[in-house]
């Protein structure tokens, strides 16, 4: 059964194709995903203090090799499909960092499944975040060496690493969940309870608005996606169904729940279209950004919202 | 009243350049500027603001022709290939002369 979120998502896309003037107001937006992240981190950070190292860690450096290895992985096959070395690069770099709101869509369909799973999983998105994207960066500028760039490139290319790096760490998307999730684990359940009615009760509601601006923005990308043909539409198709296999059999070798093994999967499916697209758009502005964006939000995030995570939640029931 | 006559310099650029283009003003000796976001279009297609990567910034600095034509040399020759980017000049009188 389809989660009501995902109807707002909808309804979203629905608006933006009728030419609806619904818009939400830039404010809004940048406040409900404030909001969102930050309740995301401190879940999953009461949950994280009653964890011990042992267990966390590995799950860690996991996540974080997944999320170096996808871009690697994708864009020798990109370049083979035809796309440009350097946007070959980028777009894998999208695919390799994480969606928060797929994280988000995914928790609130395993719990209304009745299916547990690792509560402290906010943690594996906050370090899933940045590894595709710096991995991304390299192989782009192993790219644009190896099309011979300029002399003068390289010089830049070493600025831009302090930059990246700090985008990457400090961007807001890395920033708030890192933060929820050590107020989270440092207050706990009990010390969080005055600000729990705003941060717990209210999640979905707020996740179903943003999904909503989400639907508008996604919707806004079908020009786009219907520009770059069914070569992109394989690619934001068939990369969720692929990488979500990866994610899938790593949950399950590092011995994660159901949920946990569904979760894994979700994330490696998903694509960013917040983090990534900022922060590539800084490190390889050489790179399409528009054909990236298309894929990630246009295609892929559907995809996951409404097919796959039903679909990777059946693959865990599978194989765990 | 005393009138200074200055260059206004006028940036349209992509909203992910903001950070470069103030470092880049206050470089070449700009004394100030002001940025808005705004939206719009052209023949290659439009930029509604809706997205992050598709929000365009309109930057403003008044200075000194000379301050000008270097800070606006230099945009063009480093962004204007990868990025949206459009400059134009316009003539201007300032009152307090040595604020730009």
């Amino acid at each position: 059964m389809i989660d009501a979120v995902v109807l707002f998502f909808i309804l979203g896309v629905i608006a933006r194709l009728a030419k609806s003037d619904l818009k939400l107001p830039q404010a809004l937006y940048e406040a409900l995903s404030v909001y969102l992240l930050l309740a995301i981190g401190l879940k999953g950070g009461i949950e994280l203090n009653k964890q011990s190292l042992q267990v966390v860690l590995p799950q860690i450096l996991s996540c974080m090799a997944l999320g170096a290895f996808i871009p690697m992985l994708m864009t020798p096959v990109l370049k083979r499909m035809g796309f440009s070395g350097v946007d070959s690069a980028v777009l894998a770099a999208h695919y390799g960092s994480v969606s928060v709101v797929t994280f988000a869509v995914a928790s609130s369909y395993l719990q209304r499944e009745g299916i547990a799973f690792e509560a402290h999983a906010a943690l594996w998105v906050a370090v899933m975040e940045a590894p595709g994207i710096v991995a991304g960066v390299f192989l782009a500028q192993r790219e644009l060496n190896r099309a011979k760039a300029l002399e003068g490139k390289a010089v830049e290319a070493k600025r831009n690493w302090r930059d990246l790096a700090h985008e990457v760490l400090f961007g807001k998307s890395v920033l708030l969940l890192v933060g929820g999730l050590v107020i989270g684990a440092v207050m706990g359940q009990d010390g969080l309870k005055p600000i729990a009615p705003l941060f717990t009760d209210l999640f979905k509601g707020v996740l179903a608005l943003f999904l909503l601006e989400l639907g508008l923005v996604a919707g806004a990308q079908l020009p786009e996606v219907k520009r770059y043909g069914l070569r992109l539409l394989a690619v934001g198709i068939l990369s969720p169904l692929l990488l979500s296999l990866l994610g899938a059999g790593l949950g399950k070798a590092l011995g994660l729940s159901t949920g946990g093994i569904a979760i894994l999967a979700t994330l490696a499916a998903s694509a960013s279209y917040i983090a990534a697209p900022t922060a590539m758009r800084m490190a390889v502005p050489q790179g399409n950004a528009g054909l990236s964006i298309a894929a990630a939000l246009g295609i892929s995030f559907p995809f996951n919202i409404v097919v796959g995570i039903p679909l990777y939640t059946w693959l865990a029931q599978k194989i765990s | 009243m005393d009138k200074y006559p200055k260059k206004l310099l006028v940036i349209f650029a992509e909203a992910a350049l903001e950070k470069r283009l103030v470092q880049d003003a206050k470089r070449f000796g700009a004394h100030g500027y002001t940025i808005c976001d705004v939206r719009g279009g052209s023949d290659r297609g439009i930029r509604a603001g809706s997205w992050d990567n598709d929000r365009t910034i309109e930057m403003k600095t008044i200075c000194s022709p000379d301050v000008a034509d270097a800070l606006a040399a230099h945009l063009l020759a480093e962004y204007a290939q990868d990025f949206g980017l459009t400059l134009y000049f316009a003539d201007v009188q300032v009152l307090r002369s040595e604020k730009f």
